[in-house]
Order: structure tokens, then sequence, then C-alpha cells
């Protein structure tokens, strides 16, 4: 306990930005000889060339169509596009970041023919300008890390995710969830560098405000009960 | 030093991704130890970025890999999908352009077994000619081939006895068309001597 009174948590294992590092490719001299390869014909292994950026493109299109199914299509389709342009690959960026960008472009696009923009979130259009006050000042304790294998959990940080306007989701799932750059975000989305980092700080504080009051009270770490105990 | 929470706050996400001045972070570090709600505030937005980059909270659905590798097996090579359409219609093509020229050829130039069944040509239309009844060629009046053997013949023109279908007689007709030939030759070499 510190003198304030809150819990003193451990040194977080590893810097944010370490953990970005970890999501890419094992060998990206081996990945660039495999995209030549396939780039030549052999087509056959481009699975082996995509296959590790598959939960990072489903993830790009749920952060727009924010639906299971419609995501698993348009991530499906954005990588049957890139092996009919992988010739088109240049090596100018790193091979995930173009599948990522298709991936955006697909779901986009999708988005734009189901008109599902209408039914984004109230705040999606609200000005960036000014500081983000926080609503809440719960103390978010240590999450263990075997929370994320219940449902429960998993859904509502999901549902925490889907209510953030369109604008504040793209940028957070890009960054946070497939671990790009800031300067790769300014570019794969056209807007500036400032731009990204003001939404990135809002998303950050949107889904902490969502979150923390659950966290703190242990709604998702409540003690199982003996075997035959009920709390009525 | 950092004055007030305000300035924390937008400097959150500098702070955990350490891109802030070390000037500003110390201030902020000075704050925070004073602060329990800017403190829980950094806490949550450390939580969120660790929990939200956590593989296994975005699992592709059940079977995506299956179903990703039956497409891309199903996928035609861009060559066959695309350009292997032009290439069969241009192939279609260039049969139908062949066959005609041979078809055409066969016309103009059959095959004979014989010189006695290549047609006679060039034959004057209105050459007066004789056919017998029943017969299947037309003949020159002085032929010694006509097997009329009584049977009425008929007089009419080389034109007509061609498009009722009878054949010229490749004896006196032809005997009459090298002879015509001939003459022409003789009479070409002739004037051009005497010129």
């Amino acid at each position: 306990m510190s003198a304030s009174g809150s819990v003193e948590k451990p040194a977080p294992k590893a810097d944010v930005k370490a953990i970005g590092q970890n999501a890419g490719p094992k060998d990206l001299t081996n990945e660039d000889a495999l995209i030549r390869r396939v780039q030549n014909g052999e087509r056959d292994l481009f699975y082996e060339l995509v296959q590790p950026y598959e939960r990072r493109l489903y993830a790009a299109a749920f952060s727009i169509l924010r639906n299971p199914h419609d995501a698993e299509d348009a991530a499906q389709e954005a990588i049957l596009k890139a092996l009919k342009n992988i010739r088109q690959f240049r090596f100018e960026a790193r091979f995930s970041t173009w599948l990522i960008q298709i991936t955006i472009n697909e779901a986009r696009m999708r988005r734009r023919k189901e008109h599902a923009e209408i039914m984004e979130p109230i705040g999606e259009y609200r000005e960036d300008e000014g500081t983000y006050t926080p609503r809440d000042f719960a103390d978010w304790r240590e999450i263990p890390s075997e929370s994320l294998e219940r449902t429960e959990v998993r859904e509502l940080l999901l549902e925490a995710l889907a209510s953030l306007g369109a604008k504040y989701r793209e940028i957070f799932i890009l960054r946070d969830v497939n671990h790009l750059s800031i300067e790769e975000v300014s570019g794969m989305l056209g807007i500036s560098r400032a731009s990204v980092k003001t939404r990135l700080l809002r998303a950050r504080l949107m889904l902490r405000d969502l979150l923390a009051p659950k966290m703190s009270s242990g709604w998702f770490s409540s003690p199982s009960l003996p075997k035959g105990e009920k709390p009525w | 030093m950092v004055g007030n929470c305000e300035q924390v706050w937008r400097e959150i996400s500098n702070y955990l991704e350490s891109d802030l001045d070390p000037v500003l972070r110390a201030g902020m570090d000075e704050h925070l130890k004073q602060c329990p709600h800017c403190r829980a505030i950094l806490e949550g937005t450390r939580n969120v970025i660790q929990i939200y980059g956590d593989e296994r909270l975005f699992q592709v659905p059940l079977g995506f890999s299956w179903r990703l590798r039956h497409k891309l097996a199903a996928a035609k090579p861009a060559w066959r999908s695309v350009g292997f359409g032009w290439l069969v219609a241009a192939a279609a093509m260039a049969l139908i352009v062949a066959g005609f020229f041979l078809a055409n050829s066969y016309s103009s130039r059959p095959t004979v077994l014989s010189h006695m069944a290549a047609p006679i040509r060039p034959l004057p239309p209105d050459l007066v000619v004789v056919v017998a009844e029943n017969g299947k060629l037309f003949h020159l009046a002085k032929c010694s081939y006509i097997h009329a053997e009584g049977r009425p013949v008929r007089i009419m023109t080389a034109r007509e006895a061609l498009h009722e279908g009878y054949m010229p007689c490749v004896r006196c007709l032809g005997e009459y068309v090298v002879k015509v030939a001939m003459d022409f030759v003789y009479r070409a070499a002739h004037s051009s001597r005497s010129a």
C-alpha cells in the first residue's frame, strides 16, 4: 500500500513499445524471400505468408464493421485481393502494413455499401479539441491474465471497444491491437500525426472510463463459490 | 513541475510510450506521487493498452483458417482468370479464320484424280451445245461421244446447260478449249511478228 492508500502495482513487465514489437513475423528476411517466391508464381506459399497476420487482419476489419461475420468476410476478401495483387507489393512498407491497408479499405467499402455509418455512436463526429476529462477515478487493479480466458470478460472488452466512435476505434485497433507505429497509422488513415495521437489518447481514456468501474469492483474476478453453496 | 491534473491527462499516452521531454516526465512523476486520481488514470490506461494488446482478446472465429485456405485454393491464378478468357477467344477466332481459308482453298482448287475429271475453263457462255435426254453431259454438236442412241437431243447454250446441272464433256469441249487457246496464242504470236 502506498501512502495515499492505493495499491502499488508492480512495474509492467514490458514497455508499450516492446509489446508492439513482439507481434511481427519472426524473421523478416525469410518473409521477404517468401514474398518473392509467391510473386514468381509459387502461389501455394501465400497462406504461409499471411497466416501470422490472420488475427490482426480480422481485428482491423472488426474495428470498422463491429460484426464477427462481416469482419471475417472482409478480412478473407482482403487476403484474396492481396494474393491477386501480390506483384504490386514493392517492399516500400512492411508486408503486414500493406495487408492491413487492404483490409481497412475493404472493410470501409463494405461499411459504405451497407450505410453502417448511420449506426455509429453519437460522439463520432465530436471535435477533438480540448482536454478529455475522465469521468471516473476508480482504481483499476492489476488484471489477472486468466481473466481473458473468460468469455464474459472478452465480451465486455469488445462491447466497450464497439461503443467508441469509428474514428477512435480504428486508430486504437491499429495502434494498440495491431501495434502499428503512429506514422504508419497516420499514413494509412490519411490524417496528421498530431490527430492520431489526440484520438488515440481519447480512445484510451474513454475505454478506461468504461472499464475501470467494472474492473475495480471485482466484477470479473469474483471468487468462485464452493460447490453446492449459493449466495442466496 | 506539472501544475495540474489536466496537463497529466494530456500527456498520459506520451508518458506510457516514453515519448516525453525528460523535464516534463520528471514533473509528471512528481505530480503522480502526490495525486491518487492521476495515478488511477495512468494505471487504468496502462491496463487498457496491455489487455487490448493481448493476442487472446481478438481470436479469429472457429474455422477461419480452414475457410481461408479453401478460398485461396479455389482462387484461380490471375493469368487464368483474366488473360485466359482472352486467350481462348483469340484461339477460337484463329481456328474459325483458318477453317474459312482452308474451305476456300479446297473449293477453288479441288483435288482430282485424273485430268479427265477436271472442269473445263474457260467456256464461252453462249457456246451452242447439245444434251441428250437422260444424259449427264453436254457436248459440241459434232462430238462422237454423244450417247443419244435414238433419244431426242436438246440444243442450248453452255450457260443454260450448266444452269440445268449438266457437266461439259471433257473430250469434245476439252479439245475445243485447247484449240481456242492455241488459236489465241498463234494469233498473238503472228500479230507481234508482223508488227
